[in-house]
């Protein structure tokens, strides 16, 4: 989240897409309902289904699943055309006046550079005109043809109402009606808030999606206030801290990125990460870069990280591509790999295609499976009849079970999706033999160095010299991990204006990244979380919900990355001058008589930059604002534009009928053996979406009796159109297909599944929720990703579980 | 099941008077369907606080499950797909569970003494070891709520958590409720709160947003706040509830002519064992039932 849960209660109006917080969200769902009883805010849930968020939303407005970006579009197009557009905020912190490169363009549904062998772009077009000094030309009047706002007014202006129904099947008077509603908030003292999920992430364009919506909340100069804001609701209680501590394949702590194959110089591999500002008086903070790596390093490595080896970059792993969840199942179903560690995680339930899965795992020599639970993913080779219908004497994979601690049985921090990292402590002891996760990867780790010193290997030395500082090494303590990733003094640390100054002695917890140098006198393990545990002790473990604003700031409430800041690019809450748009929800304003910044929460800009200095509120960007064009930071274009799921109803993308290149998205995450596996409309008519229910967790609650009494067996959701013509009534059973497989399921038939017109066709929506299995003690039922594709998104390489096609048949008997 | 004695303001089946030497508030639970997101939260606090656990059943073709209130479920969120204006889809989500009339007709109906009491906060509260099983509450009801347990054939349903409130504490289900729908206090607070509820909902388009603290059972202690209370139907509650005129038979006439029969029998039993002596079983009878 831009924001945090608590400050949604500063929103005059609350847009719910691609995402159902009342029903995935519940708790922090509290904070739309205090908006809505003493805010008089209103709810708009924008959604294929008419859902529990719906239920108790102001407006609903129906949308076929995967056509998110033609309404936002759309959406753009209406608030540019009636110039409902805060301009104030759009001309001094947006990229609006920048002028794009001669050679950018778009036709016919590609953008320049599109190889379509390799299904990629070359994106060196896609970028800036830039001066002699560096800097990017601009034109303030924006009349350029070149400029970003010209561009961007000409790329959606083809989103006209009519097209948006036409795409979305939502009727052009509900869309009229939400954009009525969303433009309101152009005005200062008006704010939206956008709430979403996996229902923009997990799509083959899902990255663009939340890129409109991010457009569209700059666009009204939503950004940076109280109450508005880009709030991407997290999952699972600690998804947030997974990715922020780098968790992901080409991920380091704090969202610095691994070097690539080619990157094997050190100094160009930072320099890259550490761009100059690209505008004058800009404070591009990612210049910085250097100190947070090298600090990790020395965390990492400690005294064997020396400037003369490069702080040990060399054994970083360099990658040749991303390893991410769909490359490692394609390279275990290809036979390239013949071992596979599953910590806190169930494939087989949770990765596209189980077929593929089961046939990749099965080709493994070995799994560990580090698990609270018995999952279905340590049980593949079972055969569960129906559900999972696999010989095991066809299966060699040798799986061993490490059973872990659950949340509650240890101490630790979690981080939310406010980015607040709250302690927490253990209330029971775990069962049998199950040991925390650290204590199951120190076991793990201490054997294979103790293996490596004895026999040595091919490459020992990121093992060897690994730092391995904790009292007890077989179980390092989540408070000694914590005062690892917050960081330390390794020498004295001075003011750089003042070298007799002592910052931080030689020895000490540091307060903050400002501290970090990149000489080798900080270690810290994940750079963003500097401050989570300093001198002052362990401030995730604060508990005071005192708030001296009242608008829900409680800055001594646990701690919050980055620096303790509760909403991100909070400069921009003010106008060019320093004051607060809305003074009665101040956030931030320059005090001129001390010459700094300060209010409600901690300032999200340099303290003691005079507003008069120019420096714009996005300093995470080399530009200093933010930007409509993302020039080369997208895998598949500077704008977003709408494309087809993977699986469409539609033959032809309505933007581009006459281009089947721009059909789907054509820098989609599509592996060559995997083209055939997709569906056409003609055997899998209706689109199917995969969705979460409230009362269960993903596949963890199916064993936990209360929720399985509450939702006890599979169903999924049909339309009543849909059902009428397929003669199925509500509890019956029924078979849906793809083209990879089935389930069966009870069909709950309801109201709140439109059937839409697209293009002139009627579609058909069948809902399918997820969170049965063939463990557990609720009613076994099929893993849901039997029906899924196998395609990613093209920047996260997210799997496309929310739009893909099915056929429905009513079973007569159940066997 | 946990107030003191001095608190029963009513008991079922007992002429005796009620102790009244102390003033209690009226207490009352107000769920404002409006807030609910049917997340079923209360269900599942209401069964692990008061140690219920459920058979795991089927999916029979709705979000609602169980399918209906049951012994082991005394709160059930309750699913309507309703079209109160034709293209106007709502989806209301009720929590249904004892309303805990002030006027209860589970306890008017009720023929054991002490099965169900009413205490002066206005609770209603069933004690089942006093119960005989007879179902006389279920159909006294006018709400459809106790349900008879197959295991004991005893009757239960919501307490209002009268264990927990007489040592101060809210409701699980309040207590538990993520978004405020349900909230806990006195009855006039939880009335002055529906007001302004009622008030947002008018300013919604809501124009027969209301409360629903039926006067035919004499009030409430479970009220709701309806997006629509012109049409309680919606949700699945009666229009006009009132305790079923059977039950005023069975306590106006029938029940006085019930104890006379009763009686008359007992003294007719008596007359006949003085003047006859003890029933004896025949030898023929005894010895056939050992051979058997």
């Amino acid at each position: 989240m831009t924001n945090h849960w608590v400050d949604i209660k500063n929103a005059d109006l609350i847009l719910i897409m691609g995402g159902n917080a009342a029903e995935a969200h519940p708790c922090g769902f509290k904070w739309v309902t205090e908006a809505k009883a003493y805010r008089k805010a209103r709810l708009i849930v924008v959604d294929p289904r008419f859902t529990r968020s719906a239920a108790v939303a102001d407006y609903y407005a129906p949308i076929r699943a995967g056509s998110d970006i033609a309404f936002l579009a759309g959406l753009i197009n209406y608030l540019l055309s009636h110039d409902k557009i805060h301009h104030d905020y759009v001309r001094s912190y947006t990229d609006f006046s920048f002028l794009v490169k001669a050679d950018f363009g778009f036709e016919n549904g590609i953008f320049t550079g599109y190889d379509p062998e390799k299904h990629s772009y070359d994106k060196a077009s896609w970028g800036y005109q830039l001066g002699d000094d560096g800097f990017v030309l601009t034109d303030p009047t924006l009349q350029d043809p070149r400029c970003v706002y010209q561009l961007m007014k000409a790329h959606y202006a083809r989103y006209t109402p009519e097209m948006v129904s036409t795409i979305c099947g939502t009727p052009q008077d509900a869309f009229l009606k939400v954009c009525e509603m969303i433009a309101e908030t152009s005005a200062s003292d008006r704010v939206m808030t956008i709430m979403y999920a996996l229902g923009w992430t997990q799509h083959s364009q899902g990255s663009q999606m939340i890129r409109t919506g991010a457009m569209v909340q700059l666009l009204l100069g939503n950004i940076g206030k109280p109450g508005g804001g880009m709030n991407a609701l997290r999952g699972h209680s600690n998804i947030q801290g997974l990715t922020d501590l780098g968790l992901l394949s080409n991920l380091l702590p704090g969202y610095m990125t691994l070097a690539g194959e080619k990157e094997q110089d050190f100094a160009a591999y930072l320099d890259k990460r550490s761009p100059k500002p690209l505008r004058p008086g800009q404070l591009s903070y990612m210049q910085n870069y250097p100190k947070f790596f090298v600090s990790t390093m020395k965390a990492w490595f400690g005294d064997a990280a020396t400037a003369e080896n490069n702080w040990a970059y060399d054994w970083l792993p360099k990658l040749d591509k991303t390893h991410d969840i769909l490359q490692v199942f394609e390279d275990m179903n290809a036979g390239k790999m013949n071992g596979y560690i599953c910590q806190g995680f169930n494939p087989l339930a949770s990765a596209p295609c189980k077929i593929k899965v089961s046939g990749a795992l099965s080709k493994l020599k070995f799994m560990v499976v580090i698990d609270p639970l018995a999952t279905e993913t340590s049980e593949f080779w079972q055969d569960h009849g129906e559900y999972n219908d696999v010989d095991p004497t066809k299966i060699a994979t040798e799986v061993f079970r490490l059973p872990s601690t659950c949340f509650a049985e240890e101490d630790g921090s979690l981080v939310s999706s406010s980015r607040v990292l709250q302690w927490h402590w253990k209330a029971a002891n775990p069962p049998g033999e199950a040991r925390a996760d650290q204590e199951i990867i120190a076991g793990l780790f201490l054997k294979l160095r103790e293996l490596y010193a004895k026999d040595g290997g091919a490459f020992p030395d990121p093992i060897l010299n690994l730092t391995w500082r904790y009292k007890q090494p077989h179980f390092p303590s989540p408070e000694e991990l914590a005062r690892e990733f917050n960081g330390r003094a390794l020498a004295d640390v001075t003011d750089p204006k003042d070298a007799t100054k002592v910052l931080v002695k030689k020895g000490e917890q540091l307060n903050g990244f400002a501290e970090l140098r990149a000489d080798g006198s900080t270690a810290c393990g994940c750079w963003i979380f500097a401050g989570a545990w300093s001198e002052k002790g362990n401030l995730m473990a604060r508990r005071d919900n005192s708030d001296p604003y009242g608008i829900g700031q409680t800055l001594d409430w646990a701690w919050a990355w980055p620096a303790n800041r509760r909403v991100l690019y909070n400069r921009a809450s003010c106008d060019p001058a320093g004051k607060p748009y809305d003074p009665s929800r101040m956030l931030v304003a320059w005090d001129g008589v001390n010459g700094r910044w300060g209010g409600s929460d901690i300032p999200d800009f340099k303290p003691d930059s005079n507003p008069t200095d120019g420096m714009g509120p996005f300093i995470m960007n080399p530009e200093g604002v933010a930007r409509f064009f993302a020039v080369d930071k997208m895998a598949d274009g500077p704008f977003p534009e709408h494309y087809e799921p993977m699986e469409s109803p539609l033959a032809n993308n309505p933007m581009h009928p006459d281009n089947p290149l721009a059909r789907a998205n054509p820098a989609a995450r599509v592996f060559k053996g995997d083209w055939d596996s997709f569906g056409k409309p003609d055997q899998f008519p209706y689109v199917a979406t995969t969705y979460r229910l409230t009362e269960h967790f993903h596949y963890w609650t199916k064993h936990c009796r209360s929720s399985s009494v509450i939702q006890p067996e599979q169903f999924v959701e049909i339309g009543e159109t849909l059902a009428a013509e397929r003669g199925i009534r509500s509890g019956d059973h029924v078979r849906v297909r793809s083209n990879r497989g089935h389930i069966v399921a009870v069909a709950v038939v309801t109201k709140r599944l439109r059937s839409l017109s697209v293009e002139g066709k009627q579609v058909h929506t069948v809902g399918i929720p997820i969170h049965w299995g063939f463990m557990g003690v609720a009613r076994n039922g099929y893993l849901t990703n039997t029906l899924t594709p196998f395609v990613g998104d093209a920047n996260t390489q997210t799997p496309e579980f929310k739009a893909f096609l099915v056929n429905v048949e009513k079973i007569q008997t159940i066997v | 099941m946990a107030l003191q004695s001095l608190d029963i303001q009513a008991r079922s089946a007992t002429t005796t008077p009620m102790p009244g030497v102390r003033g209690t508030l009226d207490v009352a639970k107000l769920i404002d369907i409006s807030k609910c997101i049917g997340c079923k939260a209360c269900q599942v606090a209401c069964m692990q606080w008061n140690d219920l656990h459920g058979e795991i059943g089927h999916n029979l073709g709705s979000y609602q499950n169980p399918q209906d209130l049951n012994d082991t479920t005394w709160t059930l969120m309750r699913f309507f797909e309703v079209e109160p204006e034709p293209n106007r889809l709502e989806w209301l989500i009720r929590k249904d569970g004892c309303m805990h009339c002030a006027d209860p007709g589970c306890l008017a109906s009720c023929p054991a003494p002490g099965a169900i009491v009413q205490y002066s906060n206005g609770i209603v509260d069933f004690h089942q070891e006093n119960c005989i099983g007879c179902g006389y509450c279920i159909t006294g009801c006018p709400f459809d709520i106790p349900r008879l347990s197959k295991t004991d054939e005893k009757v239960y349903k919501c307490t209002l958590c009268s264990d927990r409130v007489s040592v101060g504490l809210e409701p699980a289900c309040v207590k538990t409720c993520p978004t405020g729908a349900i909230t806990f206090g006195s009855k006039t607070d939880m009335i002055d709160h529906a007001e302004e509820r009622v008030t947002d909902l008018k300013e919604r388009g809501f124009a027969h947003a209301g409360l629903y603290d039926p006067a035919g059972v004499g009030g409430t202690h479970v009220m709701y706040v309806l997006q629509h209370a012109d049409q309680p139907e919606l949700y699945g509650l009666p229009r006009d509830p009132a305790i079923s005129p059977l039950v005023e038979i069975w306590k106006g006439v029938t029940k006085p002519l019930a104890i006379a029969t009763m009686a008359l029998v007992g003294f007719a039993s008596l007359f006949h064992y003085v003047t006859k002596g003890p029933n004896a079983v025949s030898k023929e009878i005894e010895k056939e039932e050992e051979e058997a």
